[in-house]
């Protein structure tokens, strides 16, 4: 009954990292991060990992994201290649 | 070079993803990881150290030195990024800003020019990013508290439920980045100062590894923490459920402090002045 979920999950995490190294505008980029990271936690959650799901929600969606945001606000916000 | 590159990516990733179909499925209870150290944990775990979560007991205590060492790191992540980063003399600002928070008007206090002395009405702000939002403000205010109470039960609960040093620790230090960003840097430094962070990270290592060299004064192995028996009063399970509870702390303490410390050098380019 799962297994749907999982691929959309998995089909979403996988847009994500893509857009993440695509994307042109650094912000959007550290968004979509975050956005892959939360999308991984819910991955970890399905198959019973909860404390690595946490860690994954705390770390990754959160904290990096926020020093990602806060970096690109110290350079320029569109990538030059 | 692109192209070539995009060639090795897809021969690697083929390569992986071919090799991924002779793993072990999801579970199995025959592949090699859950035949030896898996049910030696489960069966175990209650029994050697009283701690119903195995997870954590893996983590702080069959595999401490794992763990110590993971803190170490983080310790030396933020030194890291403080010695690139940190500017040692900043020259004063031309000109700063401030909001007369009455009118919500901002006023621009150039060099020599000074504002009444312990005026409550003026409030320092930045100068590149100033959006005010009240609403935003003080649903911050109100939720922070909240945020650092759930970080707490989450370090204290480490033993019976997900969570545990770590994760209570990051949601520690988003609690005061929550605040650096819904007002401003300023109002994040003054509750938690630069020094305090640097000083709290240094604490955190030294209470996990001074919890593992008192266990090897005291004539045992490093961070066997059955040795706290006779210190705390109770037995030996006992004293191992407390031990991991103790280098949570400490863990939780490093971890919140250079989470802060980083995103103070970050956010303001060294300078610590003014950021996001």
């Amino acid at each position: 009954m799962n297994w749907q979920i999982d691929l959309i999950t998995l089909l979403l995490v996988i847009i994500c990292g893509i857009g993440a190294i695509s994307v042109k505008d650094l912000l959007g980029a550290s968004i979509l991060l975050g956005a892959y990271s939360f999308l991984m936690c819910v991955l970890w959650a399905v198959m019973g990992a909860v404390d690595v799901a946490f860690t994954e929600a705390t770390v990754g969606a959160g904290v990096s994201t926020v020093i990602c945001v806060a970096a690109v606000f110290q350079t320029t916000r569109r990538a030059k290649n | 070079m692109k192209k070539l590159g995009l060639l090795t990516v897809v021969v690697c990733g083929v390569l992986l993803l071919l090799k991924t179909a002779e793993f072990a499925d999801w579970g199995d209870p025959n592949s090699p990881a859950s035949r030896h150290l898996s049910p030696y944990f489960l069966e175990n775990s209650i029994k050697d150290s009283a701690v119903p979560n195995v997870v954590t007991a893996v983590l702080a205590d069959y595999r401490g030195f794992d763990t110590m060492f993971e803190t170490t790191v983080i310790l030396a992540a933020g030194l890291a990024c403080f010695f690139i980063l940190r500017v040692r003399k900043t020259e004063k600002p031309k000109s700063t800003y401030y909001r007369h928070v009455p009118t919500a008007t901002t006023l621009r206090i150039i060099e020599g020019a000074v504002l009444p002395e312990q005026s409550k009405v003026f409030k320092r702000i930045d100068s590149v990013w100033v959006p005010f939002d009240l609403i935003l403000a003080t649903t911050c205010k109100a939720i922070i508290p909240f945020i650092q109470i759930f970080a707490l039960y989450v370090i204290a609960h480490g033993h019976h439920s997900p969570g545990g040093g770590f994760q209570g620790g990051v949601v520690l230090g988003a609690s005061i980045i929550l605040m650096a960003i819904s007002r401003n840097l300023g109002a994040a430094i003054a509750h938690l100062k630069e020094k305090t962070t640097v000083l709290m990270a240094m604490i955190g290592v030294f209470i996990y590894a001074g919890t593992g060299a008192f266990a090897a004064l005291a004539g045992k192995n490093f961070l066997d923490y059955s040795t706290l028996a006779t210190v705390l009063g109770v037995d030996e399970i006992m004293a191992r459920s407390h031990g991991i509870l103790i280098v949570e702390t400490g863990v939780a303490i490093a971890v919140m402090a250079v989470m802060v410390w980083i995103y103070y050098n970050l956010s303001s380019a060294g300078k610590q002045d003014e950021g996001l």
